[in-house]
């Protein structure tokens, strides 16, 4: 598929050309190759799924999407343009937000002022200003708390709004983390396992939160998970990854009906 | 029954996002400024003023800049002594340099200087962190003191290595000097302690604040949302080093006037300023002032009660007062490892609902 082409999903939306693209990526850890000649795109306005058994380099991937690691050999284009060594925060500021596996939040900051983390690469009033609460800082803060209410409204998370995050929940506490992430404004989300160690309910409601950020914002996503059926059910595309490799690449029926994809997951009977 | 929070309805984000959001704070905050401001010069007599509350306004100062870098930047320093020390002797070179200069744009330019060396002293930062940055900062300490003991240049060839502040008024009163008048300065410094609080509840509450803590609660998630960290280290390193620098040469032009850099801005003053927001409470600006009333207050009243009411000879009571002060101390921190700001938050959570719990 070239870059400009679209295509149709089964639900009657459609996804436009590539927002990010892997070419021929490898990143090697000293004599450990953590990643081998990975190509692959995330195209606007999918929901792009990661798979694969432990250790197979998904979270390595996800990191090298937001410049924490930087790959020995390979491309990474955003939005068509060739990305240089770039800093982690200055990608931030590109429009790439994520979650972690293991949560990452601000432990001793209130829910409130975690998501407004989230938005300060949109804050930019002046030391001066913000020392005085005064002009820029102070309509800053007020603008900026506004998005921040709408995604609490979002997430239904409105009573804990004030709560300092150390004492929420485990399945809030993912909440929370998305929530932060998509006060960037992101365009492209990464979710590194968004669904681990939740319930069945808590995981129907993460997945819900999920499908419905991509429909209304229309956030390009890209996630990793273990839990099949989730992947099955929300993603548009999959990508298969095992010891570092590709071994398949497709829609989620696609995927499951490939062999060594199967053979990846079920093992294979050497006789 | 008084402190109620009920009916008390924020129509908008930003008077949810006062300082003090409810009433009867506000109210309380108001008369207490009043309070220090008029009635304090009335009734508080030169020995309290002298004793508690001229160094209670200071520390409170540097209590509040180390607060910034260790308690909401998460950068601990052990070199409070020695930026205390490029403040007062900043102070020193500006007041002796420039005769005409107002003493508080002194004071200012003084804190501006401690700033540039905080950032200097702040580099390491950006490589290391935790126990191993607590020694490039004592290191930072012991460098100090050396340089301001050993280059004459700093204490203008003085015969005896002391700086001694010369006089110097503010609207014709006398501020520094022999002839300073101790209210004079309370009030001068009641007027750093107030503005220079304000500016720090209202960076630590802003966009900076929530950097700061980003990167103290998790460095690696601060940078992927998008925070520089070491633009946000620098800038914690520069704001607190103004506030221990203004504190410096408030403490060695105002309340000293004179100083010996080893025995004034020894690594004690850095434990004693350190010991005020542990024992006040990290990340607060209320712990700042709770923890500096704490270890002003603390000597002097066993002090009082020893010598003064039980008679005791003064070098066993002065022995004494070390070791209940470092008891209380080990206690405090077993009990409420927060800090006394913990204190007050609980018990205005209690006084909320107190008397109907339920």
């Amino acid at each position: 598929m070239t870059q400009t082409e679209t295509y149709q999903t089964p639900d009657g939306r459609t996804i436009g050309g590539a927002v990010m693209e892997m070419k021929n990526i490898t990143l090697r850890f000293g004599g450990v190759v953590a990643i081998k000649d990975i190509s692959f795109d995330i195209r606007e306005g999918e929901i792009r799924a990661i798979i694969g058994p432990n250790g197979a380099g998904k979270s390595s991937m996800l990191n090298v999407i937001n410049g924490f690691y930087h790959p020995q050999e390979g491309d990474v284009l955003f939005h068509g343009k060739k990305r240089g060594p770039m800093k982690p925060h200055q990608i931030a500021k590109q429009g790439i937000a994520r979650t972690f596996q293991n949560i990452a939040l601000f432990k001793g900051m209130s829910t409130l002022d975690n998501i407004m983390t989230g938005r300060l690469t949109h804050m930019k009033s002046g030391l001066a200003s913000q020392m005085m609460w005064w002009g820029k800082a102070q309509r800053e803060e007020v603008e900026n708390r506004e998005v921040v209410e709408k995604i609490i409204d979002f997430l239904e998370i409105q009573t804990i709004r004030k709560t300092p995050v150390g004492r929420l929940p485990y399945g809030l506490q993912k909440r929370v983390e998305l929530g932060r992430a998509l006060a960037a404004e992101p365009k492209l989300l990464l979710l590194d396992e968004p669904m681990a160690g939740m319930n069945v309910e808590e995981k129907e409601d993460m997945s819900r939160f999920i499908l419905d950020v991509n429909d209304e914002f229309g956030t390009t996503i890209a996630l990793i998970e273990h839990d099949m059926g989730v992947v099955m059910d929300i993603a548009d595309r999959v990508v298969v990854m095992d010891y570092g490799k590709k071994i398949g690449d497709g829609t989620p029926s696609e995927v499951r009906q490939d062999q060594a994809v199967i053979d990846a997951y079920l093992g294979v009977a050497h006789d | 029954m008084l402190y109620r929070e009920a009916g008390d309805f924020k129509t908008s984000y930003a008077k949810d996002q006062q300082t003090f959001p409810i009433l009867f704070d506000r109210w309380g905050y108001f008369i207490m400024l009043a309070l220090a401001f008029i009635v304090g010069p009335m009734i508080i007599n030169d020995y309290w003023l002298n004793a508690v509350v001229l160094p209670f306004l200071i520390y409170s100062i540097a209590a509040l800049g180390l607060n910034i870098l260790t308690g909401y930047c998460g950068q601990v320093s052990l070199g409070t002594g020695g930026f205390m020390a490029v403040g007062a002797y900043a102070s020193y070179k500006l007041m002796t340099s420039f005769p005409d200069l107002n003493i508080a744009f002194v004071i200012i330019l003084s804190g501006g200087v401690t700033a540039l060396v905080g950032i200097l002293f702040g580099l390491p930062s950006l490589r290391i962190k935790g126990f191993y940055l607590a020694v490039a900062t004592l290191a930072a300490q012991f460098f100090l003191v050396w340089l301001f003991n050993k280059v004459p240049w700093f204490y203008n060839y003085s015969a005896s290595g002391q700086i001694s502040a010369p006089e110097r008024t503010i609207f014709g009163y006398a501020i520094s000097g022999a002839n300073a008048l101790p209210h004079i300065s309370y009030l001068f410094c009641l007027t750093f302690v107030v503005i220079l609080a304000w500016g720090a509840r209202n960076l630590t509450r802003g966009a900076n604040g929530r950097k700061w803590m980003a990167i103290r609660d998790m460095d690696i998630a601060a940078e992927i949302i998008g925070v520089n960290p070491l633009k946000t280290k620098l800038t914690a390193f520069a704001i607190s080093s103004f506030y221990i620098g203004i504190a410096g040469a408030l403490l060695f032009a105002v309340y000293l006037g004179a100083a010996e850099v080893g025995e004034a801005f020894g690594i004690t003053k850095s434990f004693l300023v350190l010991f005020m927001i542990i024992i006040g409470g990290l990340g607060s600006i209320f712990g700042s002032f709770a923890g500096a009333a704490f270890m002003i207050l603390m000597p002097v009243l066993l002090k009082n009660i020893f010598v003064g009411q039980m008679g005791w000879p003064t070098d066993l009571a002065a022995h004494m007062e070390f070791v209940i002060v470092g008891g209380l101390i080990m206690v405090f921190l077993i009990l409420e490892p927060h800090g006394l700001a913990a204190l007050w938050r609980t018990a205005k959570e209690k006084l909320r609902l107190w008397p109907f719990p339920h």
